[in-house]
């Protein structure tokens, strides 16, 4: 079948399997390959990207249920060279360690201040609620995505 | 892991997607939000040879007042219903129920109807309905027909759906902001219940204590007959018929039944 789908801002067509999972359309036919699989289960977070402005779990849906919307990857969060204030809060905050989860975690963290630009910490531990961190560093993923939240508040 | 191929058809409307699932018969399924269809999918426990999507169905997501009741659209998400004005003012359990579905990302996919139609006893939103006694309205290609949310639930993954049916409306009696309570035990913040227990206007309904959602009528019957709280919590965990897994064996479960139970009933008094 046929997609069409805008992808950081650029719209193209694809001729698709209809199982196709959005995480495998985004690595391997867009080939945008910031965004990870983890546990292939929708618990991780790790493929976390936007889908209209809103996070979603890419690993549980379909390319085809996306024909016609808007996907933001990590890769099209970024202005040009100037960094997503979530991206430059994680770099300045250290809000990572492996950095797998990391992708997820700034897509998951700029919907989520989308939607409550000045969360508390309560608020931003419960919104990163679906995505893990392996490192465990939560603490300072955390205070990145407060910080994110002073700048662009 | 990848699901089973299939042929992918959309519907636009609820009554296009109602001949489709005629036309395709048993082998198709519905989707929407698709988070309970598609892990089930990739792990080849469903494969489904027809896919058809309703989630454009424009016509199917709403939260309005209509009389005593507050009428929501089957395809209105997880998350439009924490949002959703109407029910903090009118069936605030609902919304708060929705709030602890899954997780951000899954909120923003998954569907009402889907998971009251998924009927995982251990899911979230069907005890909800459950305790708030909702009428849901099915819709097949004979018209359209109301049950009762406690006659609806068969068992595990079971309900009196037909396979060319679909729930299209469900209708919640308003409650005004007070009176509800609702309680899930979790050992991770995104996990589905060990146990959960909604509570409004005096009814109780358990999550995860057996195949099904179940009432704790004995409770009811105790608090209707003026027992404290703490005795009619007591009864919460009587006929029920919990499963044991990794989680938690059944007398424990039974025990969650009880403690949250009481928990879910001083909410519930506290906000009256």
């Amino acid at each position: 079948m046929q997609v069409t789908i805008t992808v950081n801002g650029e719209t193209r067509t694809d001729e698709v399997e209809p199982r196709l999972l959005l995480v495998h359309y985004l690595r391997d036919v867009a080939g945008l390959k910031a965004t990870n699989i983890g546990c292939d289960t929708s618990s991780c977070g790790a493929c976390t990207v936007h889908v209209d402005g809103e996070s979603i779990k890419s690993c549980t849906v379909l390319a085809a249920q996306v024909d016609g919307s808007s996907v933001t990857t990590l890769e099209g969060l970024a202005d040009g060279e100037t960094l997503h204030p979530v991206q430059a809060a994680f770099r300045a905050e250290h809000g990572l360690q492996c950095g797998f989860c990391t992708p997820g975690m700034v897509m998951a963290a700029a919907s989520l201040l989308k939607e409550n630009p000045t969360p508390t910490e309560t608020e931003v531990r419960e919104g990163l609620e679906g995505n893990i961190c392996r490192c465990t560093g939560y603490h300072n993923i955390v205070r990145a995505v407060l910080k994110a939240a002073e700048v662009t508040a | 892991m990848i699901p089973a191929a299939f042929d992918y058809v959309k519907a636009g409307t609820l009554d296009e997607a109602i001949s489709l699932l005629a036309e395709h018969g048993e082998e198709a399924k519905v989707i929407a939000g698709g988070h309970s269809l598609l892990p089930m999918m990739k792990l080849r426990l469903a494969f489904p040879t027809v896919l058809i999507d309703i989630r454009q169905a424009a016509d199917a997501s709403y939260v309005r007042v209509e009389g005593d009741e507050v009428t929501i659209g089957a395809l209105t998400r997880h998350a439009d219903l924490v949002t959703s004005e109407v029910l903090a003012a009118e069936a605030p359990l609902i919304a708060n129920v929705a709030s602890y579905v899954g997780d951000p990302q899954i909120r923003h996919r998954g569907t009402i109807g889907g998971s009251v139609a998924h009927s995982d006893p251990a899911a979230d939103l069907p005890s909800a309905v459950l305790a708030s006694d909702a009428t849901l309205v099915l819709q097949g290609p004979g018209g359209r027909r109301e049950v009762k949310a406690g006659d609806f639930f068969l068992g595990y993954f079971e309900t009196v759906l037909s396979p060319d049916e679909l729930i299209v409306e469900i209708r919640v009696p308003r409650t005004g902001p007070g009176g509800w309570g609702f309680e899930k035990f979790t050992r991770r913040a995104n996990d589905w219940a060990i146990v959960g227990v909604a509570t409004v206007a005096g009814r109780v309904a358990l999550a995860n204590m057996g195949s099904k959602p179940l009432r704790a009528t004995r409770t009811e019957e105790a608090l209707a007959s003026g027992a404290s709280i703490a005795d009619a919590a007591a009864l919460a965990a009587e006929d029920t018929s919990p499963v044991e897994d990794m989680h938690a064996d059944a007398d424990y479960r039974r025990h969650l039944a009880r403690v949250l139970t009481r928990r879910a009933l001083e909410a519930a008094a506290a906000r009256a």
